[in-house]
C-alpha cells in the first residue's frame, strides 16, 4: 500500500514529461525510506495536492528518494541542478538532509524550500527558505500559554542532541522575557531504557510546568516517567511530539498534557478569526479525501504550503523572465522574498530578504490532550 | 540526595542492569563457544519487544516471514551440502530430516503466528509466540552469516559482525518502521516497599533474572550439551576429536543468546519505549560488562552489568548530559587493571 502511494507521484511526474518548452521543473527530494521515512512518506503523499499547473506554466515535479542519508540528498541535489536544470529544489525533510542540501542551493542559485527547519550558518540561508516553523517561533505560543496559567518555574526534559538543546535555548531565553525560570534541565536520549532518574531529579524540585522535548513515540516515555514519580504539575510537550503516536504510546498517562503545534492538523477547531483556517480545513479535505479519515499530518501540510506560496510567487516572477534561466530563478527567490504576509495552512509566512524563516508569531497554537484527542486552547 | 532517592535510583539502576547481565551473558556465551564478539545481540532485544507489539496491534509481524526466508536458505544450503557427497544408505532420511527441521518446524510457527495475530491472544501466549519465532533466529543467523567462516580469526569474525549487526538493524526499521512501542504490563501489579514503587514487571525482571543464571549453572554443570559446550569453549579442536560438533554447538549457544535477548526484550518492552534500533545500546553495556568479565567469566559479567546499570542510574541523576560518557568511561579502569594484572595469552 505505502510502496504504491510513494510512487504513483513520482510515476506520475515521469510519465507526463511534456515536450513543452516553457515549463517549470521542480526537483523534490525526500526521505522516502530510512530513519526519517516517517517524514518523508506524508510528504510524499503530499504532492499530490499540488496543482497541474502554475501562472499558466506547467509543472514537472522530480520526486527523489535521500534515504534519510546527506550524501544522497546532496546527490540528488547536484542531479537537480546540473541535470533536470530545476527553477526549484523543495526538501528534504530531514533536517540532516535539507541542511546539506542547501549548500548545493546557494552555489548552484536556485532557490530550495526546505520542509524542515534547518538552522544554517549565518548568511548560508541566502537561497533556503524554510517551510517549518522554528523552535523559537513554537516557544512563543508555550511561554504565553505558561504565563497565562501562572506558571513561574519550569523544569526542562529533552533529546540530547541539537532538537534538544535548540529548545532549551529558545525557550529559556523566551521564558526568562516573561519572568519564568527554568530551574532543572535534563537530558535523555530516545533509545533509553529508563529516565526515571532524570524524572526523580526534575519533580523533587517540584517545578510548576516541565517541558518535553523530544519527538512522536519518544516524548512518551519520559512523560510517563514524571507522572510516574506523582507529578501533579502542567506538563507541556513541543511540536515535533504533535502526532497521535503520543497518545498511541503515552496512553492515558499523557490525559491533559499540553501540545504546541502549527494549526494545519486542528483547522476545524480554529476559530473563523484564524487566517490559517481556511487553508488548514482545504489541506484537511483534500488530502484526508486521497488517504482516508485521520490521515492528516503536519509534514503533508508543509508541501500543501509550497504550492500556496508558488501560487503567489511564480506569477511574479514570470513577469521578469522565463522558467529555466538564472533570470527566472533569481526572480523566484526576489518573489518570495517579497511576497508579504502569507497566510498558510501552517501559520503565516512573512519572508523578507534578512529573514528566510518566515512563520510570525502568531503562528503556534496550545492543543491540550482530552480523552486521547486535540482540543485546542483558547 | 537522601535515602529514598538512592533507593528509588538503586531500584531503577538494577532493573536496568539485570537487563544488561542477560545481554552480557549471551554475548559471554557467544564469543567463548564460537570467539565470535555477537554485537548484534541487542537486536533480539528489539526484535522481542517489537514482535510481541505487533502482536498486539493484531499484525503479523514481519520476523515471521524473516523466520521463514532464512529457514529456506539455510535448508539450501545444507541440502547442497548434502547432496555434494556420494549417494549413501541413510541420505534419503537425512534430507527428510533436514527438511522437517528447517522446513516444516518454521513453517508451523508461521502457520500459528498468522492464525494467531488477529485472535487478540493473552498477552502471555503471545510472548510465549515472540520467543518461538526469534528464538530460532538465532542458530539461523549462525548458520547463514558465520557457518562457513567458524575457522576465521576473531577480527574477521568481529567484522561479518558488524555486518550482521547493519542487516538486523535495516530489516527492523523495515518490519516495525521508525515509531515505537510500548507493551502491556505481563503483570499488572504494584507493590509499595517502603517509600519504593515496586512494579510488577520490575519483579518479573529480577526472577528472570535470578531463574536464567540459575539455570545456565545447572545446564553447564549437569547436561551433556552443557558441557559440550564448555568442551568447546576450552578447546575446539579437542572438542571436535570427542565427535562434538562446533557447528552444532554454535547453533546451540546462539539459540539461546536469541532466546535471551527476545526475553530481555519482552520484559523491558513494558517498562521503557523500544524503537526498531533501541537494541544496539542495550547490547552494547552488556557487551561492557562482558568485557568487564574478561569475556570468560559469567559471575564477574553479572556482577559487573548490575554496577554498571546502577552507575548509570546515579550518573542520568547527577549529570544526565553526560550519562552515556559516564557510563562507557567506567570501562577504562576495568580495562587498565585487567591488562596489568590477567596474564597474556598469545593467542588468534
Amino acid at each position: 500500500m505505502t510502496l504504491r502511494k510513494l510512487f504513483v507521484p513520482t510515476l506520475v511526474a515521469l510519465l507526463f514529461q511534456p515536450a513543452a518548452q516553457a515549463e517549470i521543473t521542480i526537483g523534490v527530494s525526500l526521505p522516502l525510506t530510512g530513519p526519517a521515512s516517517g517524514l518523508g512518506i506524508p510528504c510524499n503523499n503530499g504532492l499530490a495536492l499540488w496543482p497541474k499547473s502554475i501562472g499558466g506554466e506547467t509543472l514537472r515535479v522530480i520526486v527523489l528518494d535521500d534515504a534519510s542519508d546527506p550524501t544522497v540528498g546532496v546527490k540528488n541535489a547536484r542531479r537537480f541542478v546540473s541535470e533536470d536544470k530545476v527553477d526549484l529544489i523543495v526538501g528534504s525533510a530531514a533536517t540532516p538532509v535539507a541542511l546539506a542540501m542547501s549548500d548545493v542551493a546557494a552555489q548552484a542559485r536556485t532557490v530550495q524550500l526546505a520542509a524542515s527547519p534547518i538552522v544554517t550558518a549565518p548568511g548560508k540561508d541566502e537561497w533556503s527558505f524554510r517551510l517549518a516553523q522554528s523552535n523559537a517561533v513554537m516557544a512563543i505560543p508555550v511561554v504565553a500559554h505558561m504565563k497565562k496559567h501562572g506558571v513561574k518555574t519550569v523544569g526542562f526534559l529533552g533529546y540530547s542532541d541539537t532538537y534538544g538543546e535548540s529548545w532549551l535555548n529558545d525557550f529559556t531565553k523566551e521564558a526568562k522575557a516573561a519572568g519564568i525560570a527554568v530551574i532543572g534541565a535534563e537530558r535523555f536520549a530516545r533509545t533509553d531504557t529508563s529516565v526515571t532518574a532524570q524524572a526523580l531529579k526534575l519533580t523533587s524540585a517540584n517545578p510548576d510546568a516541565i517541558l518535553i522535548a523530544a519527538s512522536g513515540s519518544g516524548a512518551a516515555m519520559p512523560h510517563k516517567a514524571v507522572v510516574d514519580r506523582g507529578y501533579r504539575g502542567k506538563i507541556y510537550q513541543t511540536h515535533s511530539a504533535a502526532s497521535r503516536d503520543l497518545m498511541r504510546v503515552g496512553g492515558k498517562d499523557v490525559e491533559g498534557a499540553f501540545v504546541v503545534s502549527g494549526p494545519a492538523t486542528v483547522a476545524d477547531q480554529l476559530p473563523d478569526s484564524n487566517p490559517s483556517k481556511k487553508f488548514g480545513v482545504d489541506y484537511i479535505a483534500r488530502y484526508e479525501k486521497i488517504h482516508g479519515a485521520g490521515s492528516r499530518n503536519q509534514f503533508a501540510a508543509h508541501m500543501y504550503d509550497a504550492a500556496i506560496l508558488l501560487e503567489k510567487a511564480v506569477p511574479a516572477a514570470l513577469k521578469k523572465a522565463r522558467p529555466g534561466t538564472p533570470e527566472f530563478r533569481a526572480a523566484l527567490k526576489e518573489a518570495l522574498e517579497s511576497g508579504g504576509v502569507t497566510p498558510v495552512s501552517q501559520g503565516i509566512i512573512n519572508y523578507t530578504p534578512q529573514d528566510h524563516w518566515g512563520f510570525t508569531k502568531e503562528t503556534g497554537l496550545i492543543m491540550k490532550v482530552v480523552n486521547g484527542d486535540w482540543k485546542v486552547e483558547q | 540526595m537522601d535515602l529514598t532517592i538512592a533507593g528509588v535510583l538503586t531500584l531503577d539502576g538494577l532493573t536496568n542492569g539485570a537487563i544488561y547481565a542477560l545481554l552480557g551473558i549471551a554475548t559471554v556465551l557467544i564469543f567463548t563457544v564460537t570467539r565470535i564478539l555477537f554485537i548484534p545481540q541487542g537486536e533480539f532485544v528489539a526484535f522481542g519487544a517489537l514482535t510481541l507489539a505487533l502482536f498486539q496491534t493484531g499484525q503479523v509481524p514481519g520476523t515471521v516471514w524473516l523466520l521463514l526466508v532464512a529457514s529456506a536458505a539455510a535448508f539450501l544450503l545444507d541440502l547442497r551440502i548434502l547432496l555434494r557427497v556420494p549417494a549413501a544408505p541413510g541420505r534419503a532420511r537425512a534430507v527428510l530430516r533436514l527438511a522437517l527441521g528447517q522446513l516444516a518446524l518454521p513453517a508451523a510457527i508461521a502457520a500459528v503466528s498468522v492464525w494467531a495475530a488477529p485472535r487478540d491472544l493473552p498477552i502471555l501466549l503471545q510472548g510465549l509466540l515472540t520467543l518461538l519465532i526469534v528464538t530460532p533466529l538465532g542458530p539461523l543467523t549462525y548458520r547463514l552469516a558465520y557457518q562457513s567462516i567458524a575457522e576465521a580469526s576473531v577480527l574477521v569474525l568481529l567484522i561479518v559482525s558488524v555486518g550482521v549487526h547493519f542487516v538486523l538493524l535495516g530489516l527492523a526499521l523495515f518490519f516495525f518502521g521508525a515509531e515505537g512501542f510500548r507493551n502491556p504490563p505481563f503483570v499488572d501489579a504494584r507493590y509499595a516497599l517502603g517509600p519504593l514503587n515496586l512494579s510488577g514487571q520490575v519483579i518479573a525482571i529480577f526472577v528472570a533474572f535470578v531463574l536464567l543464571m540459575a539455570l545456565l549453572k545447572l545446564f553447564f554443570g549437569r547436561t551433556l550439551y552443557g558441557k559440550a559446550l564448555r568442551a568447546t569453549a576450552v578447546n575446539r579442536l579437542g572438542a571436535r576429536l570427542l565427535a562434538i560438533s562446533a557447528d552444532a554447538a554454535g547453533k546451540l549457544a546462539f539459540a539461546m543468546a536469541a532466546f535471551i535477548g527476545a526475553l530481555s526484550g519482552l520484559l523491558i518492552g513494558s517498562t521503557t519505549t523500544v524503537f526498531y534500533d533501541s537494541g544496539f545500546l542495550i547490547g552494547l553495556k552488556g557487551f561492557i560488562a562482558a568485557v568487564g568479565g574478561g569475556l570468560a567469566s559469567y559471575p564477574a559479567t553479572a556482577v559487573g552489568a548490575l554496577l554498571l546499570g546502577v552507575a548509570e542510574s546515579f550518573g542520568s541523576f547527577w549529570a544526565s548530559s553526560l550519562k552515556e560518557a559516564i557510563v562507557f568511561t567506567l570501562i577504562l579502569p576495568v580495562l587498565l587493571w585487567r591488562s596489568l594484572y590477567t596474564p597474556h595469552h598469545e593467542e588468534h
